[in-house]
């Protein structure tokens, strides 16, 4: 899932000071797993807005909304008869939605009230770690279902390089060594023939690095 | 044990501190309250294990945002006891009611007031 972080409450002030009513927008799928923006988040950051904004002797009205994405049409539909009431909107979904509910509603500021950081999973409570980075053409089925561009710092694609030491990377001791963890799981599974095997260089034109991409599906378009 | 508390605390019982919410905690303090606090079972005796760590927790992140809002962090509070200490409970009524009266009335409710009048 992507994996956000609560902006500092101060920063998101700042942004809206100069507001008379605003909406806090959540969302229920990546930000409400990750504890950043769902609606939990948006009563808690709704809450504190009100009762600072109070202290400044300021009323301003703030609403509380959580669609269950806001990366589709269908759902941001569901505010389109309240957008306009609105000095802004502060979006807590990920960069994604904070921009798509900027294109569905275009004459309505709409401000990001978490910090977008990157793929991964829930390793435990309170803790998410990266896991994938998007590259495109996944090579997942020759290294055991361990990521060499998303946890290899130097983004290796055949074996690990010098700096690996005692199974960590040589940028810190925290990180583990990609190569060495795809090493012990090809091992684990029975398939150490795989890292054998040398890999051709690999496609990157289906990276980030090649520009913004998209994803056509010609076979489910009517 | 008919020990004296003070009458300005209003309790709202709870089945475990686990219950209580962040949202409650700050929403009280929206609607004008001077100060929370949550007393929940001894470390390690709570019944459903980790009720009460839970709501330490969430007592933290109040104070933080308490903290960050101007209110204080100081209005919200987590004790810990055994049911059977009733001696330290009221004892922790009496020191929330004197750390609260030091720290004066909540400035969200004069706002209110102020705007009410």
């Amino acid at each position: 899932m992507i994996v956000a972080d609560k902006k500092p409450i101060q920063e998101i002030i700042e942004t809206v000071k100069h507001c008379e009513k605003i909406l806090v927008l959540g969302c229920n799928e990546c930000v409400t797993v990750c504890e950043a923006g769902g609606k939990k988040e948006v009563g808690i950051l709704s809450s504190a807005l009100r009762m600072y904004f109070l202290n400044q002797g300021k009323e301003m009205k703030i609403d509380e909304i959580t669609l269950e994405r806001q990366c589709d049409h269908e759902y941001l539909d569901e505010i389109r008869d309240v957008a306009d009431q609105y000095d802004a909107i502060v979006s807590l979904a990920c960069g994604v939605g904070v921009q798509f509910t900027a294109e569905k509603y275009p004459s309505m500021p709409v401000y990001p009230g978490v910090n977008t950081c990157f793929l991964g999973a829930t390793e435990k409570r309170g803790l998410w770690t990266e896991r994938c980075q998007a590259c495109g053409s996944c090579i997942l089925a020759t290294t055991g279902g361990i990521c060499p561009v998303s946890r290899c710092a130097k983004r290796v694609m055949n074996g690990p390089c010098g700096g690996s030491s005692k199974g960590k990377c040589e940028i810190s001791k925290d990180v583990d060594c990609a190569w060495q963890l795809i090493i012990d799981r090809l091992k684990a599974i029975g398939r150490l023939e795989d890292y054998e095997k040398v890999q051709p260089i690999k496609d990157w034109s289906t990276d980030r690095a090649g520009g913004p991409r998209r994803v056509v599906r010609e076979d489910v378009q009517l | 044990m008919r020990l004296k508390y003070p009458s300005s605390i209003k309790i709202i019982r709870v089945p475990c501190t686990g219950k209580v919410d962040l949202l409650h905690v700050l929403r009280a303090f929206e609607k004008g309250a001077d100060g929370v606090y949550v007393v929940g079972c001894e470390e390690g005796s709570c019944q459903y294990t980790k009720g009460n760590f839970r709501a330490r927790k969430r007592i933290e992140q109040a104070q933080n945002i308490l903290d960050t809002i101007g209110i204080g962090g100081e209005r919200a509070q987590m004790y810990n006891l055994s049911s059977g200490e009733g001696t330290r409970f009221a004892q922790f009524a009496i020191e929330m009611e004197e750390r609260i009266q030091k720290l004066g009335p909540n400035p969200i409710k004069l706002a209110h007031n102020k705007s009410a009048a």
